[in-house]
Order: structure tokens, then C-alpha cells, then sequence
């Protein structure tokens, strides 16, 4: 990025408060559960990298047999057929189905693969404090905690094909032992996603700017905050008398 | 507020009713298969793969319905403006952390992905609860988008208690 921007957001955290993760609401610093919503608490999960790192092994490892063992079998008179998931693919655009092939490897094989590596990325990013946008990380976050689920789409075709395709002697599709690893693996990877706690973005880049000595200038202290006043003579003279005299006008 | 519970009522119907409904029908040189979506779900069957049937049914069917079901409980004594039911606000919070795991729609892009695996194959005809289903997506997109979180949650804090409606009375 070409202009650095500095963050001079205040945290709930400084202010001694902690947000509910999940609706938003404020509370004092030690509070277990949120009153609202009953959503445990947690300033900044501290083992929120480890339950990331967990999920991603076992995701990736689920991963490797799902793409080895075959996910459809398919019987018919002729003989039986053993389809993997890029093999299925191949097939597909060996007939023409060019754009169904495309969603196959796409939804299967690159959605996944590149999932595993922005969690990584993230996880190690937030670790060792690597530099870098806060806002496109905290943007491809969101995007592997939506994408995540469409991965699934692969089981569901192999469940609606074998449900489907039961023609007794013409043809018959069975399930192959890959579509259980492959759905383990998208479920972690998703579990992966969920468990990373993306407050830890921001704490890195304030961590960076704080080390790098832009920071503690500019961002504003509780005590500003709270106490605007003190700040005073700073404030340009006719930025705030302007909003009165429009109001009785008006 | 309204809007969130009628489409609520509405999944459900469709819901139960795509179910039962034949989804797909399959047909070569005379053989044929009907399917319905509990077929599609139970389609793993046999000693590992039995839970991938479990899972499946509960990503298609159990949770969209448990959310619909959530969210039908914690918002429609909102609108009748009487005091909230026991455990309201953690049935709306269960709403929303299930719905990552709620993937009716990645199932009917699956449908249509497998639907064009299929067509080579033999006739395919499809049948009303695929229609049902394709609305119920459909609807629960649009409630997902109206639905404000935010909005919810200012609702459901300034609601009274479950116990509450004795001092009303008074």
C-alpha cells in the first residue's frame, strides 16, 4: 500500500471493556457471559490459534484421502467404474461439459486448497506479527468464513447421484469412501475458520505501529474520549458553533 | 419484524412438504427411480458412511428447519408485543450460530450440478419438491438479508421478561 494509514481506532479492549462476539454488545472487563445474548465472553481467546491449527491438520489430513480414494463408483453392465473427484472432473469436460467441470474443481479442489492456505496465512500473520493490510486480511477472512460452506456441494451431488441413479441392472452409482473425508474435511476447515478470532488482526497491526512508533500519538487515549473538552483549543473555533445556529433555522 | 416471521412460517411449510414430495425422477428404457430428499440424504448407507447420511440430512433439512424453528420462537411474541418466552434470546443466538452449517442452497446447486451429470445418462423429470425446494432457498435468502441482527437484538433487549406478564396484569 502506498499510504500508510494509521489506526487510530480505540479498542474496547483499552477502554476496559469487551465485546460480545456475537451481538456486538459492550461489557466491563471480566465478565463471563454476555446479559444479552449468553455468548461467552472472551476479550481475546488466547487458545484461539491452537483450536485454528488443530481443525487445519486434521482438515488437511482428511483431506489427502478424500482426493486418493475414489468418491463415485459406478456400475453397469459393462463393468464398474471408480471416479475420484478429479477424475470425475476430467470426465465431465471429456464429454464438453466444460462449465460444470470448471464448478466441480473449482467448488472441490481450488476452494479448498486456497482455504487451507488464507488460514494459514492468517494464523501465521497474527503470530509473528507479519506486516501487511490489516483491512484485506480481515476481507479474506470473511471471505474463506463465507466461501467455506459451497465446498459441501461436491457431497451433495454424490448423495443426489447415487440416491437417484439406482437403475437395478442398467445402472447403479455407489458412494466411495472419499466423500466421508471429503466431508470431514470441509467441516474442519469450516471449525478451522470459526475458531479464528479476528480481533487478533487488528491487535497485530496496532502491535506493528506501536513497535514502529507511529502510533501512540495518534491514537486517541480513554481519557480523551471520554473528556473531548480537554482538547479544546485544538478543535477548529468554527467547526462547533456551526451546528447550532442552522438548527433553530431550520 | 414481520416480514422475518411470515417467511419463517413459509420455509416451514415448504419444508415439510418438499420432504415428502417425489424430488427427482430418473427414467431409462423403461426402468425408473423416484427420489425423494430424504432418499438423497440416506443415500450413504452401510457402516462409515452411515454418519455422512446423518450429517447430510441434518445440513439439508435438520438445521434449516431447527433455525426456522429458533426463529419463530424467540421473534413471534414481538409482534403480539407479550412478554418474550423462556430462553428467547438464546434460541435467536443458537439461530445464528447454526447458520453457517445450514446449506439448503449449496444442496440445490449440487442438485443442478448432478442434474447435468444425469441428462446423458437417462430422462430425467423433476417433481414438485424440487420447486418447493428452489422457493425455500430462495426465501431464505431474502430472510436472511431483511433479517437485521442489530435490529433483533435492540428488539429482543427492550421486550419484557418471560416472567414479566404478572406485572403487566397488575
Amino acid at each position: 500500500m502506498s499510504a500508510r494509514r494509521t489506526y487510530s481506532a480505540i479498542t474496547a479492549r483499552q477502554m476496559g471493556l469487551v465485546g460480545c462476539t456475537h451481538c456486538t454488545k459492550v461489557w466491563p472487563k471480566g465478565t463471563e457471559r454476555c446479559g444479552r445474548c449468553g455468548q461467552k465472553l472472551d476479550s481475546r481467546d488466547r487458545r484461539s490459534l491452537s483450536r485454528v491449527w488443530a481443525w487445519w491438520s486434521i482438515g488437511l489430513m482428511a483431506y489427502v484421502p478424500a482426493n486418493l480414494y475414489p468418491m463415485l463408483v459406478t456400475k453397469t453392465f459393462l463393468g464398474t467404474q471408480e471416479a475420484t473427484i478429479v477424475g470425475g472432473a476430467v470426465d465431465l469436460a471429456l464429454h464438453g461439459d466444460y462449465i460444470v467441470a470448471l464448478v466441480i474443481l473449482f467448488a472441490s479442489v481450488a476452494i479448498p486448497l486456497s482455504k487451507f492456505v488464507a488460514i494459514g496465512f492468517l494464523a501465521l500473520s497474527v503470530q509473528n506479527n507479519w506486516r501487511g493490510s490489516g483491512l484485506r486480511r480481515m476481507q479474506l477472512y470473511e471471505l474463506v468464513e463465507f466461501i467455506g460452506r459451497w465446498s459441501m456441494i461436491d457431497v451433495f451431488v454424490v448423495a443426489i447421484m447415487v440416491a437417484l441413479v439406482q437403475l437395478s441392472v442398467v445402472v447403479t452409482i455407489q458412494p466411495g469412501p472419499a466423500a466421508l473425508a471429503f466431508a470431514l474435511s470441509v467441516v474442519f476447515t469450516m471449525l478451522s475458520a470459526i475458531s479464528f478470532d479476528s480481533r487478533m488482526i487488528w491487535d497485530s497491526v496496532a502491535d506493528l505501529e506501536t513497535a514502529r512508533g507511529v502510533d501512540p500519538g495518534s491514537a486517541p487515549r480513554a481519557d480523551d474520549v471520554q473528556v473531548p473538552a480537554a482538547r479544546g483549543p485544538l478543535t477548529p473555533p468554527d467547526a462547533v458553533p456551526a451546528p447550532p445556529t442552522k438548527t433553530p433555522a431550520e | 419484524m414481520l416480514q422475518v416471521v411470515a417467511l419463517g412460517l413459509a420455509v416451514l411449510f415448504l419444508l415439510v412438504g418438499a420432504l415428502f414430495l417425489p424430488f427427482l425422477k430418473i427414467s431409462v428404457r423403461g426402468i425408473s427411480n423416484t427420489s425423494s430428499i430424504f432418499d438423497a440424504a440416506l443415500a450413504f448407507s452401510g457402516p462409515e458412511l452411515g454418519w455422512l447420511s446423518v450429517g447430510v440430512m441434518a445440513m439439508i433439512v435438520g438445521i434449516p428447519l431447527a433455525r426456522v424453528g429458533l426463529i419463530l420462537y424467540a421473534l413471534a411474541p414481538l409482534l403480539y408485543d407479550v412478554p418474550l418466552l423462556r430462553g428467547a434470546r438464546t434460541a435467536f443466538r443458537w439461530a445464528e450460530n447454526l447458520r453457517p452449517w445450514s446449506m439448503a442452497e449449496v444442496f440445490i446447486l449440487g442438485v443442478g450440478v448432478a442434474l447435468v451429470k444425469i441428462v446423458d445418462l437417462a430422462h430425467v423429470d423433476i417433481g414438485p419438491a424440487f420447486w418447493m425446494f428452489v422457493a425455500l432457498v430462495v426465501i431464505t435468502l431474502l430472510q436472511d438479508t431483511y433479517m437485521c441482527r442489530w435490529s433483533i437484538w435492540r428488539e429482543l433487549d427492550r421486550a419484557p421478561e418471560p416472567g414479566a406478564r404478572r406485572e403487566v396484569a397488575k
